[in-house]
């Protein structure tokens, strides 16, 4: 590989991206992948919305709006929100921690591909015309009953990307644990860096439990397994609790990360340093741990008996105090600051009210004798889309626009950035505050349509011109970003002007092999000491520029998800198609033939000579 | 490639470091015989069970096996697997926290869905 730039034909760009194991390439294929689910995913929300906007409609049929809202909700959580914020710590967590690479870049891809395989088998469901619809959270009995292959490309679509969204979180782990730079010790972590290593760590405790219910769910549909079936001795319950041991924790790595996100944004945009930082940390660190011990206020109604319920009750509003901590000290960071209020700061201001109202209304589900009248209402679609829109998506917007020019080197327009936060802001309250009532008023979620005069028809009415509203504000973001890659005007290391943490001391976007010479780091915010003290650069190296050590690209981690891609048709067809059996073996056997051949290959990386380090500096004039 | 960088102890060092193994070894020794001893009370009771000695009833013989098991699995990561070392605590906080999990799940589920 050469760091001299030279244009490449189309096959050779492809190859290069099919290959890549340099983790600013795995962020944006994840930020584009994640993307366009975000869109597919946007596009059966309005439909949604379209077919509920007056009573009696008839523009989906019911069995079409069960797909729908299936996966919608899937689509969003699974292939949208988490490898969104994937590719952001992809992008920028190793730059964070002055590192050259995550600690397992072939493992990275292969997280990447798995994600993009798995997403792809659960929206061939879409192609093949038999699609999930028992809900996001598929539950047994009715997911046992649903005929056709629909529940199959879900349970089997979800393995897939699973399986990738667990390496990626033990890669991140690893990564943040052994490759920080010197001086980089725990308490000076930036917060994403934080969060990110939170949420890494639930996703390696909450996804096996993921892996083994879909392993359920695929043996007792595909393979005649009784693990829900009552009638065999089976308990249809058992899906439940394993389903949300995994759900309640993932809710919180997808708002984790948020938080960091809105945590760098508070403090480079209040040009302060993070008020309360070490109670940030840890109130991050307990947010995790009591995220595994609340899963059962989901199933208040189930009938676990009132001591279960007291328990799960009390456990549930307990994780309301670490989260307070983290919104007063948001609030103190600006305190006194100077405030700058850019896109991503506009941003993060109204994620602070939104994510209140969203927590607010959690606790109020969390008090089980209330929940009996919640359950099941449109009260608690407005809480989750209060919590993960008002939480997730701003923080996937804000971040957007807060590392756009770190990932592509240019700067998206900030007016048409205000544009779409303004749409989104507005047509988000609009479309979920009101459902609050509709569920008060007795509307229950996931029905297809509603008769008239129950005195529903004007707040469904305005819940969809809200939805109508965030569409236009997603499609300004979309024209933004066109426009801006087209204009392409390059940008320098820090174009917001107050970075205060690595990755903005070196170029937009950054060399491959990201630090000519590894950082040392003096404290919390280490770049923004240095320019106090007067360093322009920002950066002080801690060791003489040398040889550096790259690990070659792979194609291999595309072959190995292929297998697994094919094998899943296999497994879905094996009891209705001659080719079924056959297909599960020969795509199992692609992946482990894949897997030996890199065990048995001494890839071994490569050495970038000191002498071509060198003339990339002098190119960009001195340091970094 | 990079140099292969060679580095000569002190003499000091050196002392240092053979005090050290030495008393790592002989902690390992004291832990191996223990571990031994414990396996070997272990089997003589249950022994002494199947033999209908006086006062060996499974109600304590049960406890006791599982207890010197759980000291062993102690032993076992900190002595051997070197976890009372520096610089283990990362792996201790995943081990526990996994512990716990392992622990209080299965206890939900005794209690709520298999009661
Ligand atoms: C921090 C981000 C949060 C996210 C992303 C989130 C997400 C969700 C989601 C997706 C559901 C719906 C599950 C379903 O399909 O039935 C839900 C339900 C629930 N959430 Fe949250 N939540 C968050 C915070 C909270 C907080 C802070 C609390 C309480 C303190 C809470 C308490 C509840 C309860 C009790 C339910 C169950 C309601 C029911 O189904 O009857 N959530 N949440
Ligand atoms: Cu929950």
């Amino acid at each position: 590989m050469s760091s001299v730039a030279q244009k490449k034909g189309f096959g050779a760009t492809l190859w290069d991206w099919l290959t890549t194991v340099d983790h600013k390439k795995i962020g944006i294929l994840y930020f584009l992948g994640g993307g366009f689910f975000f869109v597919l995913g946007g596009i059966e929300a309005m439909m949604i919305r379209y077919q509920l906007y007056k009573p009696n409609n008839d523009f989906v049929s019911a069995g079409l709006f069960n797909d729908l809202i299936t996966m919608h909700g899937t689509t969003m959580i699974f292939l949208a929100a988490m490898p969104i914020l994937f590719g952001f710590m992809n992008a920028i967590v190793p730059l964070q921690i002055g590192a050259r690479d995550v600690a397992f870049p072939f493992i990275n891809s292969l997280g990447f591909w798995m994600f993009f395989f798995g997403g792809l088998f659960l929206n061939i469901s879409w192609l093949y015309g038999e699609v999930p619809d028992a809900g996001w959270t598929s539950y047994a009995s009715l997911s046992l009953a649903s005929e056709g292959h629909g529940i199959d490309f879900y349970a089997i679509g979800l393995q897939i990307a699973g399986g990738g969204t667990l390496m990626a979180g033990i890669n991140f782990l690893v990564t943040i644990i052994n490759m920080r730079a010197p001086g980089m010790t725990y308490m000076r972590m930036p917060l994403f860096t934080w969060t990110t290593f939170v949420a890494s760590a639930m996703i390696l405790f909450a996804f096996p439990p993921l892996t083994i219910g879909l392993f359920f769910l695929t043996f007792d549909r595909m393979f005649g397994g009784n693990f829900f079936n009552h009638e065999m001795g089976g308990n249809t319950i058992i899906w439940e609790h394993i389903f949300w041991i995994f759900g309640h924790p993932e809710v919180y790595i997808l708002i984790l990360p948020a938080f960091g996100i809105f945590s760098e944004i508070f403090s480079i945009f209040s040009r302060k340093r993070l008020f309360g930082y070490p109670s940030m940390v840890f109130a991050t660190v307990l947010i995790g741990f009591l995220g595994f011990m609340v899963w059962a206020h989901h199933m208040f109604t189930v009938g676990l008996g009132p001591t279960a319920n007291a328990i799960f009750a009390v456990a549930t509003m307990a994780i309301a105090v670490p989260t307070g901590v983290k919104i007063f000290n948001w609030l103190l960071t600006m305190w006194g600051g100077s405030i700058k209020v850019t896109t991503p700061m506009l941003y993060a201001l109204g994620f602070i009210p939104s994510f209140v109202m969203g927590g607010v209304t959690g606790v109020m589900q969390g008090a089980a004798p209330l929940d009996y009248q919640l359950h099941d209402s449109y009260f608690i679609v407005a809480h989750f889309h209060y919590v993960i829109v008002g939480g997730v998506v701003l923080a996937i917007l804000a971040a957007t626009h807060l590392y756009w020019p770190k990932m592509f080197g240019t700067m998206l327009n900030e007016t048409l950035g205000k544009v779409t936060f303004w749409f989104f802001f507005i047509g988000f309250h609009m479309t979920f505050l009101i459902q609050h009532w509709l569920g008060f008023w007795g509307m229950p979620r996931r029905v297809w349509t509603y008769m008239d005069g129950q005195g529903w028809n004007f707040a469904n009415l305005i819940s969809s011109i809200g939805a109508l509203l965030m569409a236009i504000g997603v499609i300004v973001l979309v024209y933004n970003a066109i426009m801006t890659s087209i204009k392409n005007v390059k940008v320098a290391n820090d174009p917001w002007g107050d970075g205060r943490t690595l990755e903005w001391a070196i170029e937009s976007p950054p060399i491959y092999y990201n630090f000519a010479a590894t950082p040392l780091v003096r404290g919390l915010d280490t770049v923004w000491i240095e320019k106090m003290e007067g360093n322009e650069t920002g950066l002080t190296p801690a060791e003489p520029i040398k040889d550096i050590h790259m690990p070659n690209g792979s194609i291999i981690p595309f072959l190995m998800t292929l297998g697994l891609f094919i094998a899943g048709f296999g497994a879905m067809f094996r009891t209705e198609a001659a080719w079924g059996l056959p297909v599960l073996i020969f795509g199992l056997l692609w992946t482990f033939v894949s897997m030996a051949v890199r065990s048995l290959q001494d890839d071994t990386g490569y050495y970038i000579k000191k002498d071509e380090i060198l003339r990339d500096l002098k190119r960009k004039g001195g340091q970094n | 490639m990079a140099d292969v960088q060679v580095y000569k102890r002190t003499p000091a060092e050196q002392q240092l470091a053979k005090r050290r193994s030495k008393k790592a070894m002989r902690d390992q020794v004291m832990m191996f015989s223990l571990m031994i001893f414990l396996t070997l009370v272990s089997f003589s009771m249950v022994v002494a069970y199947e033999a209908g000695v006086a006062g060996f009833s499974k109600y304590l013989i049960i406890p006791m096996v599982m207890l010197f098991a759980a000291v062993q699995v102690g032993l076992q990561l900190y002595y051997f697997m070197h976890m009372s070392e520096k610089g283990h605590g990362i792996p201790q906080m995943f081990m526990y926290t996994g512990a716990l999990l392992g622990f209080l799940i299965p206890l939900a589920f005794v209690t709520i869905v298999w009661w």
